[in-house]
């Protein structure tokens, strides 16, 4: 068999950036939950949004440590696998992504340890200043990455000229058409990350009884979050597909397996794209309603994948999939959120033990619905690298062979796996180890480091640490 | 601005950040390779605690280095990267190991030993590649126009095996002798006792390095030796800080022999770079024609300027936070 170096690239692509991209997504809405609660503590004093924060920080340094360490491997990828994509668009990618790094050494530098190791040492107010530090800079590193992939998505202020860009105009550039939709969008989606999985944790502890009434706190707060958050997605969501309809509509075909260019367009329920016949096999459809998503007009025109040769279609069958797991879990999290508000009558909230379980496993729901939505947004730019300008074919590496990519590509499976395993185990001992029940007035001076923040044992007999 | 300035402007950075990095994790990733050596697992303690506080600062410098070159230089991003594709993937491989066998080391006792072998074997793995690096850019490589056309292992040849060998050995030397600095008693004696082996390897690396160049690159030929001038000044002031580390080292000294193994690689640094100016991908593309356009080198060239200040200024301060010697358990 021929290996094809683009296939595999992309495939080694989505795995190292897919590893990569949850841990970010978890620490952006978290990093913003511990400034709150570190603000909580400030204005009123109460030493369990103290416990909370001293907790929750613990979580946020192990994830913290594991993005970074995944995302040293993201900075090498653009130019081992996708070297003409590198120079053709170094001059916009370029200056954003190292803008990123600009921003992580800042915010590490000046932040991150005061809020990891601060307390105690620093006034109160310094603290909390330095946890909406930590909170706005991981923004902004956000802001650089989600700007530049728009630019990808809907490119602007640059001339092309002989397979290289040229920036022109950097605001145009930088805020490109696509880029508030998908920056919001990822926004909320951070929110909703950190929100399920802090009442996923809270739900857990009440579940055993162990630190009652500040866990109530925390899950009584997350479930009034969701409630606003989990809503506003699916609006927000709305606005991005119609704004990518606008700009990309081959993919808003893909995403709804609409084959044929029609008004009163149907949405699929369920449907099994066969891009070689042009076809759905297969297909539930509720009549019209694509249409009126998309259009809001029942007979709205909505374009279909026909409009492009079979050759510059995404990979039909996956975008659409993908879309429906997204959408799925996005409808399910608001229904969590609505029984949520339900049980708060007579305080059932706290003691219902299925509702309970059911966050606890909800706690890993957004990390899909995440991951299904930028397979969503990647895969549907395919054949597209940078839309209607460089194809994946002319931007891959051109001395790369099929074996090449295939070695590495097990390579990195096979290390991500260790540090997954091995930051996932971990995480799940912090979390057992649970709150302090009173913060010690004095830490051992120890390295500034964020896993150095947590100090619970990685294996059963080095009990030193590990609070039963 | 012209051009030519804010092109100089980044060589000196990137220049500067490279340097920075080796200086700085080579001493570190010189702790790992000493690990299979160390007399007892209190010496591993010691040593690994001596770094701990500071090794990820180090590696910011690889970062800032890589974003920064793609950014500026992007041809040396797109041409150096898939030149090097699977040394790069060992080298992160490597890397990652030792990162989170730090982390993971004094956390754990029953799998100890299993840390143990990630954070040295990640050691060897990654300065050996780094070593291979440099003697691929010694050789040079094959382009048209910005795209690399060689094949997948160019950059594993004789010479480059001996460069990576030599790194080794170089940062172990920086390894052995900040391992004095930080450490007394029977782990300081023993790093006393192997700095003057290492030193040995070391100038034997670099003197058939610095012997076998002029035969792999005439360029490099051409310029040391037709052209006799002010660059021998690095060799000679390398040759006089190897001279140093052996006198401080025998006079049991015990911050000059890291300071002046500092300056060894240093010059050395210096020479490297003097031999290839002004080619950055040799043997055919130079800084002006790797740079990328003005504006987007002005751009980030605004954050990078208050940036790095910030940075220095940081890792200046964990280094005084952290001086002074490692104690028993002084970890946590």
């Amino acid at each position: 068999m021929e290996l094809d170096p683009v296939i595999l690239s992309r495939i080694q692509f989505g795995f190292v950036v897919s590893f990569h991209a949850v841990f970010p997504v978890f620490t952006i809405g978290l990093a913003s939950y511990v400034a709150l609660l570190h603000g909580l503590f400030y204005k009123t004093g109460n030493a369990a949004w103290e416990r909370l924060a001293a907790f929750w920080v613990k979580v946020f340094a192990v994830v913290f440590a594991m993005g970074v360490v995944s995302g040293i491997v993201m900075a090498f990828q653009f130019g081992t696998n996708w070297s003409n994509f590198s120079y053709a668009t170094s001059n916009f990618i370029g200056p954003m992504l190292s803008y990123e790094v600009v921003t992580a050494f800042f915010l590490e530098a000046g932040f991150l340890g005061v809020l990891l190791f601060g307390r105690g040492k620093v006034p109160e107010g310094v603290h909390l200043f330095a946890a909406l530090m930590v909170s706005l800079g991981t923004f902004i590193s956000s802001f650089w990455i989600l700007s530049s992939n728009s630019w990808m998505q809907t490119p602007a202020g640059v001339d092309f000229i002989d397979g290289h860009f040229f920036v022109n105009d950097w605001s145009a550039a930088i805020f490109n058409a696509s880029f508030p939709y998908r920056f919001t969008h990822m926004a909320i989606a951070s929110f909703l990350t950190g929100g399920f999985v802090v009442a996923g944790v809270s739900a857990w502890y009440l579940l055993i009884g162990r630190d009652v009434e500040a866990n109530k706190r925390a899950l009584s707060m997350c479930m009034w979050l969701l409630l606003v958050l989990a809503p506003a997605q699916a609006v927000v969501g709305d606005m991005h597909g119609i704004n990518t309809l606008e700009h990309q509509p081959t993919k808003v075909a893909a995403m709804e397996g609409n084959w044929e260019t029609q008004s009163g367009a149907p949405l699929l329920l369920f449907a099994w794209p066969d891009k070689e016949a042009q076809m759905n096999h297969f297909e539930i459809a509720i009549p019209k309603l694509a249409s009126l998503i998309l259009t809001h007009d029942p007979d709205g025109v909505v374009p279909g994948l026909k409009e492009v040769e079979p050759d510059m279609q995404p990979p039909v069958w996956f975008v659409f999939w993908s879309f429906r797991v997204m959408v799925a879990v996005g409808l399910v999290m608001i229904a969590v959120a609505f029984i949520g508000l339900f049980l708060r009558r007579d305080g059932k909230l706290y003691r219902s033990r299925p509702f309970l379980q059911t966050l606890r496993l909800m706690s890993i729901a957004p990390f899909f619905a995440v991951l299904a939505g930028w397979f969503v947004t990647e895969a549907g730019r395919s054949p597209w690298l940078v839309y209607e300008m460089m194809t994946q074919q002319e931007a891959v590496t051109p001395s790369l062979t099929g074996w090449m990519v295939l070695a590495t590509l097990i390579g990195y499976f096979l290390v991500y796996l260790v540090v997954f395993v091995t930051g996932s185990y971990y995480l799940t001992r912090v979390i057992r180890g649970g709150m302090q029940p009173e913060l010690p007035q004095d830490d051992v001076e120890t390295a500034m480091r964020p896993l150095s923040a947590a100090h619970e044992s990685l294996d059963d007999d080095a009990s030193r640490t590990v609070r039963s | 601005m012209e051009l030519i300035n804010l092109t100089m402007i980044w060589a000196l950075i990137i220049g500067f950040g490279i340097m920075m990095y080796i200086l700085m994790d080579g001493f570190d990733l010189g702790v790992g390779i000493l690990y299979p050596f160390a007399p007892d697992e209190h010496a591993r303690d010691v040593m690994m605690n001596s770094v701990a506080p500071v090794w990820d600062g180090n590696e910011t410098w690889l970062v800032l280095g890589g974003a920064g070159l793609l950014a500026a230089f992007p041809a040396v991003y797109s041409i150096l990267l898939p030149a090097l594709y699977l040394g790069v993937f060992l080298m992160l491989a490597g890397l990652i190991f030792r990162g989170i066998a730090f982390e993971f080391r004094f956390k754990s006792t029953r799998n100890r030993h299993w840390w143990n072998v990630a954070f040295s074997g990640g050691s060897y793995v990654a300065t050996f590649c780094q070593g291979v690096v440099v003697g691929a850019y010694i050789q040079g490589f094959a382009t048209e126009g910005h795209v690399y056309v060689g094949g997948a292992f160019d950059w594993l040849t004789p010479f480059t095996v001996i460069t990576g060998l030599a790194l080794v050995a170089g940062y172990a030397l920086l390894g052995a002798t900040w391992t004095i600095l930080k450490s007394e008693g029977e782990v300081q004696a023993w790093a006393y006792r192997i700095t003057p082996k290492l030193l040995i390897a070391v100038l034997v690396g670099f003197g058939v390095i610095s012997l076998y160049t002029p035969f792999v690159d005439e360029y490099v030929r051409e310029r040391w030796f037709n052209h006799i001038g002010m660059f021998w000044v690095f060799p000679v002031l390398a040759l006089c800080c190897a001279a140093f580390i052996w006198r401080a080292v025998s006079k049991r000294l015990e911050g000059q022999p890291f300071v002046a193994t500092l300056g060894l690689f240093l010059f050395t640094y210096l020479g490297l770079i003097f031999s290839k100016w002004p080619y950055l991908v040799p043997p055919d593309i130079t800084i002006w024609d790797a740079a990328s356009d003005p504006g987007a080198q002005l751009f980030l060239l605004i954050g990078v300027l208050f940036v790095i200040p910030i940075v220095l200024g940081y890792t200046a301060w964990s280094y005084w936070v952290f001086r002074g010697k490692v104690q028993d358990g002084g970890y946590h």
